[in-house]
C-alpha cells in the first residue's frame, strides 16, 4: 500500500491549498532580500581584499543615502510582508468555518496517549485512529485532549492546533477529493509518540454513506469499560494486540465529548483510571479531591 | 527505625535501577542491550574522565595551583576562561549526543537503535545543554573576559559574585553530567511542558534534574547580568562616555539587561513547576484550577528574549570583528547601537509565536506574527552595516574572518526561515517539525555558535600570549560551516514533507535520503570539533613561534589591544582615559601608544574568596538531594550553603595590594618587549612573525 499523502506543498484540501501560496510568496519575497546579500558578501569581501588595490577609507563611517536604503528596504519589506500576514491570518483563522459549499460533517476529536478518538456525534459512532469524512464538504473538528497537551494536523488538509485537557479548540478542514491521508500528534508525549498517527479517509458522498451504515451497525457497543480501555497509556496497536476491543463503536452517547472536556468533577474516579504503563512507578497518590471546579470552560477563546 | 527504613532515607528515591546497566542485566532485550551498552559506556568514559583528571592533578602536584589560581579566584578573566572550558567539555557531550539522535533517525525509517525513552532523553538533555551549559557559559565567558578589559576596569563591579554566577553555572552542569550515572533524566525537551512533565504523566525523577540544573543556571544568569549591567554603568574609564562604548560592550550590557528581566520567569516556572511535583500544588495541572497554558507563556516569556540573550553578544562581536579585520571604523555606529536596543525592546513583545496553535484569535496571532516579523528590521540593518563596513575597507581573512562570512550568508537564511514561521497561517503547519529544528538551529550555530567560535580565535591572543594556528582554525570554521549546512538544509526539506521533531522513528520511506545527509553533517561538525582540538594541541607545542606578548597581533582598535598579552592581573598599570571611540586605533595614529607613565601607584585588587567553591559543591549536593528525594543531604547541604554565607560576611581582608614597583617593574619589561618585537606587517598577521607589534595601518610613525 501506498503510504497516505502527507506534503502539503501538494495539498488535497481548500486551506492547505491557501497556505502553500502563502508559502511560495513569502520565499519569493524573502529571495528577494537573501539573494543580493548572498552575492554581495563574498563579493565586497573580495573586491576589498587587502591584497588587492582597491580604494581605502579607513574612517568613512556615514552616509545618509545609505541610512535611508537600509533602513527603508527592510521597513518596505516587512509592511508588504505584514500587510499579507494580516490577511491570510484573519482568513485562515482555524477557528472559524470554511467558505465552502455543502452541509458540514462533525467530529469531535479526543487526544489520548497514544491515539485519536474520532466521535461522530450526529451518527453515535466512534473510530480509532481513522478519520473518515465525506470529500467536497467542510469538515468541522472540535479537539480535546484526554491527557497531555496534543496537537493535531494533518498535513495536507491544513494547519494543526493543540488539544488540551478540560478546553476545546476548533478545526475547520476539507478535502477537495477522495484520498488517504496522513494525520498525527506534534506535540511530543512519551515514547509512543512517534507512532501517533492515523489515517484520514476522504470518501465520496455514497461510499461515506454506506461506511456510516456499517459502522452502525457492525461496530462493538460503547462502553464505560471501553472508555477506560482507551485511556490508558498504549498505542492502539498495543491494545487491539492484547484484546479485542476493536477499534470502532456504536450507541456512543450525545453527551461523551461534553463530558470528556469537563467540568471534571464529572466522575469522581476519574484520577484513578489507570493511565500509566504498569513498567512506570505510579509514585505517592495525589491527594487532591477531584471535586475541584476553577475550570475555565474555553479559556482558548 | 530499622535498617531498610534507614537505607530508604539515605537512598531516598534511588534505587538499582538508577544505574545505567540495570535494565540491561535484568531483563537482557536486544533493545536493552543496545540501550544499556551505549548508557553504560558513556558513564564508564565520563568516570574514568573524571579519574584521569583528579590523577593527573595529583600527580603533577596541582591541586595548590587549582585551588589557589582557579577556583578560589575572582578575577574576571580567569572566571572567563573556566566558563570557556566548560561550554567546551559541554560541546562535546551536546554534539556526541547530536550524532546519536542523527544516526538514529538516519536509520529510523520503522525503527531505529534506539529505544523511544533513551531518545527521548537525548534530545532533552541535547537542548538542555546546549542552550544552557553551551550557549550561555561560553558567552558569558566572552563577556568576563572582554568587557573589563574593553573599558578600561580592573575588574567587574562584583566579583565575588561573579564567581558564584559561574559555580552555579557549572553546578549545574554537573547535574546534568551526573544523570549519565544515575538515571533518568526527563524526556520532556528542552522546554519541559507541562503537564507531561508534572507528577501525574513523569512520576519518575528525569524532570526533577531538569528543573534543578535549569533553575541553577537561571541564576547563575541572573547574576552575572546584574554585574554586568553595573560594571558598565560605573566602571567605564575616564572619557568613555556612552557613545564611546566599543559595540561589544554595548552588546552586552544590553545582554545583560535581557538577562536581568528574561530569566527571572524562567526561575519561577521551574520553581512553580517543582512545587507543582513536589508539594502537590497545582499549578499547571488540568485539574484543581491549574492550567498548562500558564507554563507555556512564562517559558516563552524568557525563552524568546533568551534568544537574543544568544545572539546579541555575538553580534558585538561581529561589530569587533569586521572593523578589525577590515582595518576600518565601523560603518554606523550609531545606528548599530540603535538596532542592538531596539532588538532588545522587540524580543519582549513576541513571544506568542511559540504557541500560535494554542487557540488564540487570530487577531492576536497576527499581532505577534508581525511583531516578530519587525525584528528583521533591525536586524536587516546591522548586517547591511557589516557588509558596509568592509565596504573600502582592506579586508583581511583571517579565522575570525572566515566565521564571519559564513555567519552573514548563513543567518540571513536563517532569518528568512524566521519570517516563514512568523506567519502564523504557515506556523501552522510546520510547528512542531523538523523544519523549526532546522530553523533555530540555523540562528544559533551560524549566530551564536560562529559568534562565540569567532571570539575564541579573535581573543584567544590576548588572553594567552600566543595565536591559534590559522590553517587548522579555517579548516576548523569550514567543516562547522560545511558540516551545518548538511546537517540542517535537509531538515527544512524533510520538515515540510511533514517529519515531526522529537521523532525516534518515522513511517515515510522517502524520508530516509535527507536524514542519512543530515547524519553526514553531524559527523563534519564533529570533525570541525576534532580539528579545533587539535588546533588547540598545536598551538599549544608551537607557542613560543606564536608569541605574541607584545599583545596587539591584529591591528586591533580598542583598549584590549594596548596592553600585553595575557595581561597583568590587574589589566591596566595606570588606569587609561579615552579621546576617541577607537581608543588604541587612534593612540597609534597620533603615535602615543607604549608610552611610559610618569607616576605609579599601588594597585587593590578583591582578594581571593573560597565561598564560590564551597557554593559549588553545597549547590550540586542540595540539587542532587532535591532530585531523589535524599532529605538528608538537602537539610546539610542547606546548612553549609547558609554556614558559608555567614562566615563570609565576617571576612575583613577582602583586598590585596600589588605594590607600585612590582606594576612598575612589570609594565617595563613589557614595554621593552613591545620596542624589541619587529613591527609585522599584515601580510604576515597570520604567520608566525607576528609578534603582537603591527605595523598599524593607523600608520603609527616609528
Ligand atoms: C552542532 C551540531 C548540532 C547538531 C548536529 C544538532 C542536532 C540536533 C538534533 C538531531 C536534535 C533533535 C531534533 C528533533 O527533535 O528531531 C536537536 C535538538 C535541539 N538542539 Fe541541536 N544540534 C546541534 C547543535 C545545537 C546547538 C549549538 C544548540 C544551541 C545552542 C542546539 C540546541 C538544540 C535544541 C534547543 C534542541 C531541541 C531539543 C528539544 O526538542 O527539546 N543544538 N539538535
Ligand atoms: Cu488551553
Ligand atoms: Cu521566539
Amino acid at each position: 500500500m501506498d503510504s497516505p499523502d502527507v506534503n502539503f506543498l501538494d495539498p488535497e484540501g481548500y486551506v492547505a491549498q491557501q497556505q502553500r501560496v502563502h508559502f511560495w510568496r513569502i520565499v519569493a519575497l524573502m529571495g528577494l532580500v537573501v539573494g543580493p546579500i548572498l552575492v554581495l558578501t563574498p563579493l565586497i569581501a573580495y573586491r576589498y581584499r587587502f591584497s588587492g588595490n582597491s580604494t581605502y577609507t579607513p574612517d568613512w563611517h556615514f552616509s545618509w543615502i545609505w541610512e535611508a536604503a537600509i533602513w527603508g528596504g527592510p521597513i518596505v519589506i516587512v509592511t508588504i510582508l505584514s500587510y499579507f500576514l494580516w490577511q491570510n491570518t484573519t482568513a485562515l483563522d482555524p477557528f472559524e468555518p470554511l467558505p465552502i459549499d455543502g452541509e458540514p460533517v462533525r467530529v469531535q476529536v479526543v487526544g489520548y496517549d497514544w491515539k485519536w478518538l474520532f466521535i461522530y456525534p450526529d451518527h453515535g459512532i466512534a473510530t480509532l485512529d481513522e478519520l473518515v469524512f465525506p470529500e467536497g464538504r467542510p469538515l468541522n473538528l472540535e479537539l480535546t485532549s484526554e491527557t497531555v497537551m496534543q496537537s493535531f494536523h494533518i498535513p495536507v488538509l491544513g494547519g494543526q492546533v493543540y488539544a488540551m485537557e478540560g478546553m476545546v479548540s476548533k478545526l475547520h478542514l476539507a478535502a477537495d477529493r477522495p484520498g488517504v491521508f496522513r494525520g498525527r500528534n506534534t506535540q511530543y508525549n512519551g515514547h509512543g509518540f512517534h507512532r501517533q498517527q492515523f489515517v484520514a479517509r476522504a470518501l465520496p458522498e455514497t461510499a461515506f454513506s454506506a461506511w456510516l451504515d456499517t459502522t452502525s451497525s457492525e461496530a462493538r457497543p460503547w462502553s464505560d469499560a471501553v472508555h477506560d480501555r482507551i485511556a490508558e497509556r498504549s498505542t492502539l496497536q498495543e491494545m487491539t494486540e492484547a484484546d479485542d476491543t476493536g477499534a470502532a463503536f456504536r450507541d456512543v452517547p450525545a453527551d461523551l465529548f461534553s463530558g470528556i472536556v469537563g467540568p471534571m468533577d464529572r466522575d469522581p474516579d476519574w484520577r484513578s483510571r489507570d493511565r500509566r504503563d504498569a513498567s512506570v512507578d505510579a509514585g505517592p497518590a495525589d491527594g487532591s479531591a477531584a471535586t475541584a471546579t476553577g475550570q475555565a470552560p474555553d479559556p482558548a477563546r | 527505625m530499622s535498617l531498610t527504613d534507614f537505607i530508604d532515607a539515605l537512598t531516598g528515591r534511588m534505587t538499582l535501577e538508577a544505574l545505567p546497566f540495570w535494565k540491561m542485566v535484568q531483563n537482557p532485550t536486544p533493545e536493552n542491550i543496545v540501550n544499556g551498552a551505549i548508557a553504560t559506556s558513556v558513564a564508564a568514559i565520563l568516570v574514568l574522565a573524571a579519574v584521569a583528571v583528579l590523577a593527573v592533578l595529583t600527580y603533577f602536584r596541582l591541586w595548590r595551583t587549582v585551588w589557589f589560581d582557579w577556583l578560589t579566584t575572582v578575577d574576571h578573566k580567569k572566571i572567563g576562561i573556566m566558563y570557556i572550558v566548560l561550554s567546551f567539555v559541554m560541546m562535546l557531550r551536546g554534539v556526541v549526543e547530536a550524532n546519536f539522535m542523527r544516526a538514529n533517525q538516519a536509520v529510523g525509517f520503522d525503527g531505529g537503535f534506539l529505544s523511544a525513552d533513551h531518545f527521548g532523553e537525548l534530545f532533552t538533555t541535547h537542548g538542555t545543554i546546549m542552550i544552557f551549559f553551551v550557549a550561555m557559559p561560553f558567552l558569558s565567558g566572552v563577556i568576563n573576559y572582554v568587557l573589563p578589559l574593553q573599558i578600561g576596569a580592573r575588574d567587574m563591579s562584583f566579583p565575588v559574585t561573579n564567581a558564584i554566577g559561574l559555580a552555579l553555572t557549572a553546578s549545574g552542569a554537573m547535574l546534568v553530567m551526573a544523570s549519565l550515572l544515575f538515571l533518568p533524566f526527563s524526556i520532556g525537551g528542552w522546554t519541559g511542558y507541562p503537564p507531561f512533565t508534572g507528577k501525574e504523566y513523569s512520576p519518575d525523577v528525569g524532570p526533577n534534574y531538569w528543573i534543578w540544573a535549569v533553575t541553577l543556571s537561571g541564576l547563575g544568569t541572573t547574576l552575572t547580568g546584574i554585574n554586568v549591567a553595573c560594571t558598565v554603568y560605573k566602571k567605564r574609564c575616564p572619557g568613555m562616555d556612552f557613545w564611546k562604548m566599543p559595540l561589544f560592550v554595548w552588546a552586552s550590557v544590553t545582554t545583560a539587561i535581557l538577562m536581568i528581566f528574561a530569566l527571572p520567569p524562567l526561575t519561577v516556572a521551574t520553581a512553580m513547576l517543582a512545587l507543582d511535583r513536589y508539594l502537590d500544588f497545582h499549578f499547571f495541572t488540568t485539574d484543581a484550577g491549574g492550567i498548562p497554558m500558564l507554563y507555556a507563556n512564562l517559558f516563552w516569556l524568557f525563552g524568546h528574549p533568551e534568544v537574543y540573550i544568544l545572539v546579541l553578544p555575538a553580534f558585538g562581536v561581529w561589530s569587533e570583528v569586521f572593523a578589525t579585520f577590515s582595518g576600518k571604523t565601523l560603518y554606523a555606529y550609531r545606528t548599530l547601537v540603535w538596532a542592538t536596543l531596539s532588538i532588545a525592546v522587540i524580543s519582549f513583545l513576541v513571544w506568542v509565536h511559540h504557541f500560535f496553535t494554542m487557540g488564540q484569535s487570530a487577531g492576536m496571532n497576527a499581532v505577534f506574527g508581525i511583531a516578530t516579523m519587525l525584528v528583521g528590521v533591525p536586524t536587516g540593518v546591522k548586517i547591511y552595516d557589516w557588509l558596509l563596513t568592509m565596504y573600502r575597507g582592506r579586508v583581511r581573512i583571517t579565522t575570525p574572518m572566515v566565521y564571519a562570512l559564513g555567519f552573514v550568508m548563513l543567518f540571513v537564511i536563517g532569518g528568512a526561515s524566521g519570517i516563514l514561521l512568523a506567519n502564523p497561517s504557515i506556523d501552522y503547519q510546520v510547528h512542531n517539525s523538523v523544519f523549526l529544528v532546522a530553523h533555530f538551529h540555523n540562528m544559533v550555530i551560524p549566530g551564536t555558535l560562529f559568534g562565540m567560535l569567532g571570539a575564541y580565535s579573535f581573543w584567544f591572543p590576548k588572553a594567552f600570549g600566543f595565536m591559534l594556528d590559522d590553517w587548522w582554525g579555517k579548516l576548523a570554521a569550514s567543516l562547522w560551516i560545511v558540516g551545518f549546512m548538511l546537517a540542517f538544509f535537509p531538515l527544512y526539506a524533510v520538515g515540510l514533507l511533514g517529519l515531526p521533531r522529537r521523532s525516534v522513528a518515522y513511517s515515510e520511506a522517502s524520508y530516509t535520503p535527507y536524514t542519512v545527509v543530515a547524519m553526514l553533517g553531524a559527523l563534519v561538525v564533529l570533525a570541525a570539533l576534532g580539528a579545533m582540538f587539535w588546533q588547540l594541541y598545536i598551538s599549544i607545542r608551537n607557542r613560543d613561534a606564536l608569541n605574541v606578548y607584545a599583545g596587539d597581533p591584529w591591528d586591533g582598535r580598542t583598549l584590549e589591544w594596548s596592553i600585553s598579552s595575557p595581561p597583568p592581573v590587574y589589566n591596566f598599570a595606570v588606569g587609561p582615559e579615552v579621546f576617541a571611540r577607537d581608543a588604541f586605533w587612534e593612540e597609534k595614529r597620533a603615535g602615543h601608544a607604549y608610552q611610559i607613565p610618569d607616576q605609579w601607584e599601588d594597585i587593590e585588587l578583591p582578594a581571593n574568596s573560597w565561598l564560590a567553591p564551597i557554593l559549588f559543591f553545597s549547590s550540586f549536593t542540595l540539587t542532587f538531594g532535591l532530585v531523589w528525594h535524599m532529605w538528608w543531604l538537602v537539610i546539610l547541604s542547606l546548612l553549609v550553603v547558609v554556614g558559608a554565607l555567614v562566615a563570609r560576611s565576617f571576612v575583613i581582608d577582602r583586598e590585596r595590594v600589588i605594590p607600585a614597583d612590582v606594576v612598575r617593574e612589570e609594565h617595563l619589561r613589557w614595554l621593552k618587549a613591545v620596542r624589541e618585537a619587529p613591527s609585522a606587517p599584515r601580510e604576515l598577521e597570520v604567520a608566525p612573525g607576528n609578534w603582537g607589534r603591527p605595523q598599524s595601518e593607523a600608520g603609527v610613525p616609528e
